[in-house]
């Protein structure tokens, strides 16, 4: 068993807010809990659900762009979280994330070549006229004209941004990519383009992802391992192409169910919301779905469900009390 | 029929006495068509871009029946909000216009309509969902007035009465502790909260027509589930007409009877859901299929459509996809004829459609 390229250990993070006039009441938004997975060399791990669940939240604490709680986060072996310096500049230079917003993910005022080459100088891998050809290159490699390199972010649309987001994550020569919600903010076609660039980027430069995303589809079509959030949990983790298709968790069921499919014969009623949907400030005990569960038996609610191998595969499992 | 596009409309499905009527009966009789819930007729809006106007939609016509729900897909830039923008009345000048058509609310014309009859109409027998959440909402007013305002205007409620409906809608659209949350401002709300207090509001009244773009794009899939199952309970309560404005193949799927594909201001082709599903015509429509990943699909070809919209003071001669179409060849620079291929079928690409022209 070699070792995975990122081990996430028990990574907890709470936001403590004041909320409320005039008497402020201190509230505590539990938005990642305890999660828990691995990604191999060369794997796209996926990471779903829906607003709120904690799935960015636990993307940025693990970069510590946000600083977790709790928990451990192995790179190669190498701790992140206690990583100081010069060994903490080192590990982000391996991972590099891509945000979600390629409107507000570039500065307005600064050029894309300055964007582009900026890493590099920081990271010490070019300077001057080599990282202009460098970035040139990345520019290619991404689709872009090198021309592109003079000008500034608000002469392109929101899928040339994001092609520039993602080649300024490649300026540093990453393993691991963090794809936060990458196609979200791009139209139907310009979506597919980007896809198709990611998907070739990986293959031809060996690259694993941590790809964040809410749409299932998405989800399925470009990742090995998928892992399903609920409040702040892990729910349930597995193989994409089963947990997508055949999901144990009731929660990954509702939301399979809930992802129409493009196809008007096989139109089905599509599930309604069980009671209220609780918040990540005030989560239910026991098992966090509990109150939504069509299944929900004595036990949910009190008891957490423990963490069970899926049958018939190695790693991964679900939290689930039916399972097991 | 002068237009091969006012042929292609099904029959009503739910009462009257001329049901499954077929499409080409010669004119003349008065009997020949009910009044459709919704009816444009060579829609054409402008926008004025350095001193000149140029058509953002151009030549539409469309029929929405009474307890129908039409999907009008496409890309960003299409003319889709446009077009529904121009039905409510809200593309006005300076900076744009309704330069030419009809638009036939149950028979009434709303084109050139004054502010004022506009406004009886709005909100009462015709609602639209917007697609920005985030500025659309009255930021100094609460969500629960906001609801409540039509219900008091069109419906002569007390305020207490129209807050009590907005906090059953709250409920309907599942917005958390709905009762609280009424007196609260939009900047307390997310985006897709926000989204939800929007179709609250639309559909405060239950209009007969409404217009919902892109309503559920910003909501995560299991509130999209309850929204639209919503949507279909409002239909089949009073036969709502839903004119829904989406990029999403997988809930047109879903909810869709008819589906109108545009790209850069016109329809290029329009059918039945299945049919268009299961045979699409319009180089157009295959593209958008092909760029989706699915759900459903192991392992899938996906193929992204090159370039994009051309903008509107750009637009090419004759078909306007052709410069990114893979089947583009000589004719494609002539005007193109959205030619019917079934009496419900109309495609607009003189490649796919040859064999019905020349028939």
């Amino acid at each position: 068993m070699t070792e995975p390229l990122l081990r996430v250990e028990g990574l907890r993070k709470h936001f403590v807010l004041k909320k409320g006039f005039p008497k402020p009441r201190t509230i505590r938004v539990r938005a990642v809990e305890d999660i828990s997975f691995s990604i191999e060399p060369g794997q796209a791990f996926g990471l779903v659900g829906e607003s709120g669940c904690g799935k960015s939240t636990a993307a940025r604490a693990l970069l510590r762009l946000i600083e977790p709680d709790a928990g451990r986060v192995l790179f190669r072996g190498e701790d992140v979280l206690t990583a100081k310096g010069q060994a903490l500049k080192a590990l982000r230079r391996r991972i590099q994330i891509v945000f979600q917003d390629p409107y507000s993910s570039l500065d307005p005022r600064q050029s894309i070549g300055s964007a582009l080459t900026e890493p590099m100088r920081v990271h010490g891998i070019a300077t001057g006229a080599e990282a202009r050809r460098r970035a040139a290159a990345l520019m290619e490699e991404v689709g872009l004209p090198p021309s592109a390199l003079d000008r500034l972010p608000h002469e392109f649309s929101g899928g040339q941004r994001q092609r520039i987001g993602i080649a300024r994550a490649l300026t540093v020569e990453p393993e691991l990519i963090i794809a936060d919600e990458p196609v979200s903010a791009l139209d139907v076609s310009v979506q597919a383009q980007v896809l198709l660039l990611l998907r070739e980027l990986r293959q031809r430069r060996g690259l694993s992802f941590l790809f964040v995303s809410h749409d299932l589809s998405v989800v399925r079509w470009f990742c090995d391992r998928v892992a399903v959030m609920y409040l702040g949990r892990i729910v349930e983790e597995g193989p994409a192409a089963r947990v997508l298709a055949n999901p144990l968790h009731p929660y990954a069921q509702v939301l399979r169910d809930a992802s129409p499919i493009p196809d008007p014969s096989r139109r089905t009623a599509l599930p309604r919301i069980l009671g209220e949907i609780p918040s990540a400030a005030n989560p239910p005990p026991g098992c966090p779905f509990h109150p939504r569960c069509i299944h929900a038996m004595p036990i949910c609610s009190q008891q957490m469900p423990a963490w069970t191998p899926a049958p018939g595969e190695k790693a991964g499992g679900v939290a689930c009390h039916l399972v097991g | 029929m002068a237009t091969p596009v006012r042929g292609c409309r099904i029959p009503q499905r739910n009462t009257g006495g001329n049901c499954g009527q077929a499409v080409d009966e010669p004119s003349g009789s008065a009997a020949m068509t009910t009044t459709a819930a919704l009816e444009l007729i060579g829609l054409r809006t402008e926008f004025r871009i350095g001193g000149a106007w140029y058509p953002a939609v151009r030549d539409l016509s469309l029929r929405l029946e009474r307890n129908e729900t039409l999907a009008l897909v496409g890309e960003s830039g299409c003319g889709k909000s446009v077009t529904a923008l121009s039905v409510m009345g809200l593309v006005q000048p300076p900076f744009g216009r309704v330069a030419a058509g009809s638009i036939l609310l149950d028979g009434m014309e709303l084109a050139g309509a004054s502010e004022k009859a506009l406004e009886t109409i709005r909100g009462d027998r015709m609602a639209m969902i917007f697609q920005e959440p985030m500025t659309s909402l009255n930021p100094v007013m609460t969500v629960g007035d906001q609801v409540a305002e039509s219900l008091m205007i069109h419906r002569g409620l007390s305020r207490g009465e129209a807050l009590e409906r907005a906090r059953a809608l709250f409920e309907e659209v599942k917005i958390p502790s709905p009762a609280a949350r009424l007196r609260e401002y939009p900047h307390q709300f997310s985006g897709g909260m926000r989204q939800r207090v929007m179709i609250a509001m639309a559909l405060a009244c239950e209009p007969a027509v409404l217009l919902a773009d892109e309503p559920t794009t910003a909501l995560d899939v299991t509130i999209q589930a309850q929204v639209l199952g919503l949507l279909a309970d409002l239909r089949e309560r009073h036969g709502m007409a839903v004119l829904f404005i989406t990029h999403n193949l997988g809930v047109v799927a879903q909810i869709a009877d008819r589906v109108a594909v545009m790209y850069a201001g016109e329809i290029v082709e329009q059918g039945p859901v299945d049919v268009i599903f299961a045979d699409p015509r319009h180089p157009y429509t295959r593209a958008l299929f092909a760029a989706i990943p699915r759900l459903d699909q192991a392992e899938q070809e996906l193929s992204a459509i090159g370039g994009r919209v051309p903008p509107l003071d750009q637009m090419p001669e004759g078909c306007r996809f052709a410069p990114r179409c893979p089947l583009a060849q000589a004719g494609c620079e002539l005007p193109q004829p959205l030619v019917a291929l079934a009496a419900t079928h109309a495609a607009r690409c003189h490649v796919t459609t040859a064999a019905v022209m020349h028939a």
